[in-house]
């Protein structure tokens, strides 16, 4: 019998672990694909909001601030790329100046710091390469992006190490309630638990439904985004996002944790909840919009377009709490933005709602993040000497664009509790294939790394999603 | 810290070319250093023939080609270091990385780029649609298939007319696979003709021209591709849209010079070129920093890429030296009508004994036209060409009692005569 | 008159050959005029492909066939390149298959492994 039981492998269901897995708790993660962060963690802007957005008194800006402040420090136990870069919100005329003031009222009243009304003249200072109209910015200094699936996976890598269970390719299909607790069938497997913790993103509604506690409903909201080379980090040196409107905060442009420049998003209601396809009408229109804020972005140096899924609600704060149709049914449902931002605040959150739900939370004695792993690009020359010499992993670069060493391949399968098996795992913890050439070069030699370490086929490796096998066989094989 | 009076970086054709010569030249420390476990480049998996009836008078293959300046690397005592990345370079130390001796730091007199090209993907084109497994690029298809053995797919269509989507039409049909379609962007193909008549019409493989990708289907690994014809902007017209039920799409969509280490150096770089900007001695805004091969600008052949980097060999070793031509008589090289680059983009005059040798592409297909070198508005020299294509690169050689007419600067244009005529 | 692309080099000579006379224009050497004939009485190709093999850096060794063969054996000589396998070391030129498929080529290894 498990204590809690965690559905959904998102940054949500990852930082609920990670705080779970500091108490003397029985607990497990159910995940239906073969990896954690595999949706709308892995595509969306990586921003960490400071906190002025959302209306004061609601969960949104209680978390999204509190979890502002853990991100960074979690971000530093675990070496996850993470960057404070501050935000802009830019105005181009009165109305839009009269906006940035209530959205500094708005995160004076949310407990932001570090919020500073700048002039046209400071804001070209800071910013050159935005369009000349603009006319003024609200400037947070707390604000900073995240590589967001690299914290996902760090928190569920920090849970895992300290006792919660997970479990892939396990897809919930079945929630019975027997004797006051629940039994999960997940991937053919069942799974008794006393609490459920539904942080199931896109499909939420669904897994409340198998609950029997359906009483919100999710919608799939698309952005689509350009991804440029780190050769345009010249374009901007913080967040830059225009006024918000009714659809949300709008085409931004922003450097990314990982040192590219972001573009986007759009914003495209009622989706499928399944289908991050990009368009060409989407993408013009990113490009279109963008424009406003800077005449230089240079879409030739666009390496990657892709979308993202937001789970969007028909409420319109975070829904988090025990269902009201189900007791020790927790939803942590409706997470759009600032979900990301809010994460960890979130998993510290729903610690206090179990508490009230009568689960006895001792604390474990002994609590620790796993060991950081290395970033070989990022060490000095003396140290890159060093470690080549304890390992001549280290020495053997396999992508260029990123500067990824075997080494750190090695890391991400024999170091992780949470083992990637995918071409997609491996890009996910090492960066391998996210540069300009997009796995052209890596690919197959990353490829040839899975097969050794597995032990297995050449054919059977995977880019990404269960089926989506790399290779379509052997030469000379018959082709029926 | 070692020391080296020459350090190479890349042992693909081009920096073997210029080992040779430079070694050649009377420069015997050399260190070439190469990333993978072998030298020879993209030229080991470039397993079908075409290279080298003019570098050696009889057609091989990429291997050996490849293969013959290997041997002559081995008659000389250039040392080559596999397994090693170059990670930067400044003021003239080269730091680099390999599993057999770690983290290392090589300073040289000279240097010699030569990292050479890598392939366009999907991302500065925007080929939009779901993005699940089955996209490669043609180069990354090829290494499967002639170095580990694997098909990426059954059924394919291919993006693009340039050489390598060209080539790959023809090895996957012949490993088994079905090539349904190749779609170029542009109203004629990107690959030397040669290859659309013995990769495409041997197999009766179509070739759309005008005609892109406009949707990418299949969410987690690709079902079918759509392709639509484009008008005179390139922009697709709706209705004329084409479905192709298949596994893998193949984009052959252009070569990019591989400059991260050039940029990182500081050294200028052409926009048009997307390499390094040099003299006719192929040295780099710095000094003593050369650059050759299709990490200056992509060549469609190989022997022309050994011819370039041989001089860049030679200009290194002159310089290792002390022989090289101290003067500068700096005289810019620009592009004129119908151009799209040069190399060399400036000319050192003393360095030139009978002439000087400019590469170019142009921007359109040309039937009957001529090359015009001008210098101040007069013309100093012209050339007569026939079917000049911007897929394949063109040379002048202009003779040295021309170019000392010439004054400050040269332009280069090719005029299309029977639009002249017109 | 049938028109063609010389593929004997790179440089993709326009060509124009009159089917009865067999008689070749365009071409800018004596090679260009051969393989017009060639193209139209019995054309040929030179095969490339790999054969596996064992004990060397790779799984698989290029090989191609020594000079130009039927355009119509391709295939068949490519069931014979996947027929074969060989064992390293192996020296460029080295003959994998003798007279492939009755054509009189031999399959020569396009390098040393």
């Amino acid at each position: 019998m498990y204590d809690v039981t965690i559905i959904g492998g998102g940054v949500c269901g990852a930082a609920v672990a990670m705080y779970l897995s500091k108490y003397d708790l029985k607990c497990c993660l159910l995940e239906k694909e073969n990896d954690i962060a595999m949706s709308t963690t892995r595509a969306n802007s990586g921003i960490v909001h400071a906190g002025y957005d959302p209306e004061p008194d609601t969960l949104m800006a209680r978390l999204n601030v509190r979890g502002c402040e853990l991100i960074e420090e979690i971000c530093e136990q675990l070496n996850i790329p993470y960057k404070k870069c501050g935000s802009m919100v830019i105005s181009f005329d009165s109305k839009d100046e009269a906006h940035l003031e209530e959205l500094y009222e708005r995160g004076i009243a949310n407990g932001v710091r570090g919020m500073e009304l700048i002039n046209k003249e400071e804001l070209l200072k800071r910013e050159p390469n935005l369009a000349n109209d603009v006319t003024g910015a609200l400037y947070a200094s707390s604000a900073a992006i995240v590589n967001p699936w690299r914290l996902c996976i760090g928190m569920a890598e920090t849970a895992a190490k300290n006792g919660v269970e997970f479990y892939l390719d396990s897809e919930v299909t079945e929630i019975e309630k027997i004797n006051g607790a629940f039994k999960v069938t997940a991937g053919g497997k069942t799974y008794e638990t006393r609490f459920i913790i539904n942080a199931a993103g896109l499909y939420a509604d669904k897994i409340a439904a198998l609950a029997g506690a359906q009483d919100f409903e999710i919608f799939a909201s698309k952005g689509q985004y350009f991804l440029l080379d780190k050769t345009s980090s010249w374009l901007v040196n913080s967040v830059i996002f225009q006024c918000p409107t009714e659809k949300g905060k709008g085409v931004l442009i922003s450097p990314t944790a990982d040192g590219n420049i972001i573009v986007g998003p759009n914003a495209e209601s009622n989706n499928e909840r399944d289908d991050v396809s990009t368009t060409r009408e989407g993408l013009d229109f990113v490009a279109q919009e963008a424009a406003k804020t800077s005449k230089l972005v240079d879409y030739r140096e666009n390496i990657r377009s892709f979308s993202g899924l937001r789970a969007n609600s028909d409420k319109k704060d975070f829904i988090i709490g025990e269902s009201a149709l189900c007791r020790h049914f927790i939803n942590v449902a409706g997470i759009k933005s600032p979900g990301l931002s809010s994460s960890p605040a979130i998993g510290e959150y729903v610690i206090e709602i179990l508490e009230d739900c009568g689960l006895i939370m001792t604390e474990k004695a002994e609590w620790s993040y796993p060991e950081a792993h290395i970033c070989f690009a990022e060490l000095s020359n003396e140290e890159k000497a060093e470690i080549c010499k304890r390992n001549p992993k280290y020495g053997n670069i396999i992508c260029r664009c990123n500067v990824v060493t075997e080494g750190e391949i090695l890391d991400a399968l024999d170091s992780s509790y949470i083992k990637p098996r995918t071409l997609d795992g491996i890009k996910r913890r090492t960066g391998t294939g996210m540069g300009r050439c997009q796995g052209g070069f890596c690919g197959v030699r990353v490829h040839e790394i899975l097969c050794k370490y597995y032990g297995i086929d050449a054919t059977e490796v995977l880019w990404d999603k269960n089926g989506s096998n790399i290779v379509a066989g052997k030469v000379g094989e018959s082709n029926d | 810290m070692t020391k080296h009076d020459i350090v190479i970086i890349g042992a693909g054709p081009a920096g073997l070319a210029a080992a040779v010569a430079a070694y050649e030249a009377g420069v015997k420390d050399i260190l070439l250093l190469e990333r993978d476990c072998e030298a020879g480049g993209i030229l080991n998996q470039c397993i079908h023939n075409g290279f080298g009836l003019h570098r050696f008078g009889e057609e091989l293959s990429g291997p050996e080609y490849a293969g013959k300046y290997i041997d002559m690397l081995k008659s000389t005592d250039v040392k080559l270091q596999l397994g090693t990345t170059v990670l930067n370079i400044e003021n003239k130390i080269v730091s680099a990385v390999s599993e057999a001796n770690g983290f290392e730091q090589f300073e040289a007199k000279a240097i010699i780029l030569a990292m050479g090209c890598r392939e366009r993907n999907r991302g500065p084109i925007s080929v939009p649609g779901d993005r699940g497994k089955g996209v490669f690029t043609a180069g990354a298809a090829q290494r499967y298939l002639n170095i580990e053995g694997y098909l990426v797919g059954k059924k394919i269509v291919i993006l693009g007319s340039g050489d390598i989507g060209l080539i790959m039409a023809r090895r996957m049909t012949l490993e088994g696979a079905k090539v349904l379609a190749v779609s170029e962007i542009m109203p004629f193909t990107n690959g030397l003709s040669r290859n659309v008549a013995q990769c495409l019409e041997d197999f009766d493989i179509p070739l759309y021209l005008s005609h892109t990708v406009t949707k990418v289907i299949g969410k987690d690994s690709l079902e079918g591709i759509e392709i639509s014809k484009v008008d005179e902007n390139m922009k697709p017209i709706k209705g004329t849209e084409k479905y192709f039920e298949c596994d893998t799409l193949l984009l052959s969509v252009g070569l990019v010079p591989e400059n991260e280490l050039t940029r990182q150096a500081g050294i200028d770089l052409d926009l048009r070129t997307r390499g390094a900007s040099v003299g006719e001695d192929m040295q780099t805004s710095e000094e003593g920093v050369f650059a050759c091969g299709n990490v200056l600008h992509v060549h469609d052949l190989v022997d022309y890429v050994s011819a370039e980097s041989e001089r860049a060999g030679r200009s290194a070793a002159k310089y290792v030296l002390g022989t090289a031509a101290a003067e500068k008589d700096g005289l810019n090289v620009n592009v004129g009508l119908n151009l799209g680059y040069t190399v060399p983009q400036r000319i050192n005059r003393v360095n030139v004994e009978k002439g000087v040798d400019i590469f170019f592409r142009v921007r359109k297909k040309i039937r009957v036209g001529e090359i015009r070198v001008e210098s101040n508005g007069e013309k100093i020299a012209s050339f007569k060409r026939e079917f000049l294509a911007p897929a394949e690169m063109e040379k002048i050689t202009v003779p040295k009692v021309l170019l000392d007419k010439a004054n400050g600067s040269i332009t280069v244009s090719a005029i299309d005569l029977e639009e002249e005529a017109k | 008159m049938k028109e063609m692309i010389c593929i004997v080099c790179p440089r993709g000579c326009h060509l124009t050959i009159d089917e009865t006379t067999l008689e070749a224009k365009g071409n800018t050497c004596p090679r260009g005029e051969e393989y017009a004939k060639n193209e139209i009485t019995s054309p040929m190709r030179t095969i490339t492909g790999s054969v596996g093999i064992s004990g060397g850096i790779h799984s698989r060794l290029a090989v191609r066939t020594n000079r130009a063969v039927p355009k119509s054996k391709m295939f068949e000589i490519m069931a014979a390149l996947h027929a074969c396998r060989v064992q390293a070391p192996v020296k460029r030129g080295d003959v994998i298959i003798e007279n492939v498929c009755g054509t009189g080529a031999n399959v020569i290894a396009s390098r040393d492994m």
